[in-house]
């Protein structure tokens, strides 16, 4: 008896909360993912409306009601949110790969000192504040710069999300960097080849699939990010017609109107839909995130 | 007397506090093989990274002494680049670069400048060929060097370092990962080469340094021991420690 005592202790103890745990989370994903199919659902079931009105049109006159006959086109949103997160992808991408190569070959001594504890801080910074800074300081500078009337913009929008990405793509490329092969270097060194040949010709190319994991990571948090967004976006319902028109997008969408919209009416059915739509291209992420991860151990 | 491609002068190196090589002197001549020996840790392998500054890539190291290579001192106001270019290394586990066959002996050439494509196509095939792997691999060479087995990517290894034409080539325990067919490959091809090039091996088989060198040196505990013609360390050495090593009673 005391025998099976102390096995219990020793063995299955631990091992049964770190199942039950584990499957908790499981349990949890599953049924929020379940939720959302239930809730976005609705627009298309209960009020008849079809996918391709909801992703392809631009009208957007949803009813706050439950007789429904609005109209739930939200592609000013999804083009919104795309074209917002592709910019801040491509500014924040230069630099964290730039950073990445800093701390890992150049100066890992000076990196690790200053850069490593300033992304960290970046990381720790809440959106909201992100939000206001770029309110108070990006947007009319924006606005003085391009003389325009005001700064609200999808350039604005794009620098402040670049803020917020650049430490996942910097740290995951820096991850991606430090596991390329040591040997590499030492042949690259030893056929005297420079530092930066190395760098560009080898150590790159061979951390291409770490440092694009980390590229779709910073994307996939790019889409997902509401509130900074919000306040720099200008909440226009137009498509715009360069980087510096306002727009909308789908998070910040969801985020002002989600209060604002009787529950289960067609109104907040068309917000739901949208948070599934979210739902479903950060899955797309993850798959894709996974296929390069798996392109490069083949590689390996 | 031959030329006389290295000449090592009380050299000493230390990693931090530790000094891996004490007084370090030798002489290493044009066109032969070279073959240093000795047990684990001993500081053959540290010695031979000397020989090109690969000791750079490490923070901790300290030297002192001189290494003479063509009338300068290596470790003093030198390009470090050119060194490297003259004097190539092939390292203990095959380390082709994940890229093609191809690419990866047009690699340095081409950090070199080297961009004519006819030239480089020439390049390509006298290396593989004086590594004796060209009739192995020339229908592929735009697949990836990952590809071929462990004997292949060393021999692809050399000739990568043959690519550059060096005066030295550098190998540290080149076949400990091979086996052994794939071992007597590199070696018959040791031989060959040692007509264009100097080779400095170190290795961890007493019978690989018999079989293809011509002078031997042993190390221990970050000293030579001794230095000579091979058959004269194999058949009947100076020093009574080198004879305990070489008949296995310690190493």
């Amino acid at each position: 008896m005391i025998y099976l005592i102390e096995k219990f202790k020793k063995e299955y103890l631990g091992r049964s909360i770190v199942t039950v745990l584990g499957i908790v989370i499981i349990l949890v994903t599953l049924s929020i993912t379940g939720f959302l199919f239930y809730k976005g659902l609705g627009t298309f079931v209960t009020y008849n409306h079809s996918v391709w009105e909801f992703l392809f049109s631009s009208e957007w006159k949803p009813a706050d009601n439950f007789d429904g006959g609005g109209k739930v086109g939200a592609a000013i949103f999804i083009v919104g949110s795309l074209l917002i997160s592709f910019l801040a992808l491509l500014i924040a991408t230069p630099f964290s790969i730039a950073s990445a190569v800093f701390m890992t070959e150049i100066s890992p001594k000076l990196g690790k000192k200053l850069l490593q504890p300033a992304i960290g801080i970046f990381v720790g910074i809440p959106s909201v504040v992100y939000g206001w800074v770029g309110l108070t300081v990006l947007v009319p500078a924006i606005a003085h710069v391009f003389n325009l009337p005001y700064g609200f913009s999808v350039l604005a929008g794009g620098i402040v999300l670049a803020l917020m990405i650049f430490p996942t793509i910097t740290s995951v490329s820096v991850d991606a960097i430090e596991n390329v092969d040591n040997g590499y270097k030492e042949a690259s060194y030893a056929l005297g080849t420079t530092r930066w040949q190395y760098i560009y010709k080898v150590m790159l190319p061979s951390a291409t699939s770490g440092i694009l994991t980390g590229v779709i990571l910073g994307l996939a948090r790019a889409f997902g990010e509401a509130l900074a967004v919000a306040m720099v976006i200008g909440k226009m319902l137009t498509f715009p017609d360069n980087i510096l028109s306002a727009t909308n997008n789908m998070t910040a969408e969801i985020a002002s109107d989600m209060g604002n919209s009787a529950q289960g009416g067609e109104f907040n059915d068309a917000l739901w839909s949208m948070a599934l739509l979210l739902l479903i291209i950060s899955f797309i992420f993850i798959l894709i995130m996974r296929i390069i991860a798996k392109k490069g151990e083949e590689v390996k | 007397m031959d030329k006389i491609k290295f000449d090592t002068k009380s050299l000493d190196l230390f990693y931090g506090d530790f000094q891996a090589l004490k007084s370090i002197n030798i002489k290493i001549c044009e066109n032969e093989v070279t073959a240093f020996i000795g047990p684990s840790g001993c500081g053959k392998s540290t010695f031979l990274r000397c020989l090109n500054r690969m000791n750079d890539l490490i923070d901790s190291v300290k030297m002192k002494g001189e290494i003479i290579f063509d009338d300068k001192d290596i470790n003093g106001d030198i390009d470090v680049i050119n060194l490297r270019t003259r004097v190539g290394m092939v390292f203990q586990k095959p380390n082709p670069f994940p890229m093609s066959i191809y690419d990866n002996i047009a690699y340095g050439p081409k950090c070199q400048g080297l961009k004519d494509k006819r030239k480089l196509d020439t390049l390509v095939k006298e290396s593989l060929t004086k590594a004796a792997l060209w009739e192995e691999v020339k229908d592929r060479l735009n697949k990836s060097a990952l590809g071929l087995s462990g004997g292949q990517q060393q021999r692809l290894c050399i000739a990568r370092t043959i690519a550059m034409n060096p005066e030295v080539i550098l190998m540290d325990e080149p076949t400990s990962a091979l086996d052994p067919i794939a071992t007597a490959k590199i070696e018959d091809l040791m031989s060959s080469l040692k007509k264009d090039y100097t080779i400095i091996i170190v290795t961890h088989s007493m019978q690989q340094a018999g079989r293809i060198s011509d002078k031997t040196a042993f190390f221990l505990m970050g000293e030579i021991v001794e230095f000579d013609e091979t058959p004269k360390i194999f058949t009947n050495p100076n020093d009574k420690r080198t004879e305990d090593y070489i008949t296995g009673r310690f190493g």
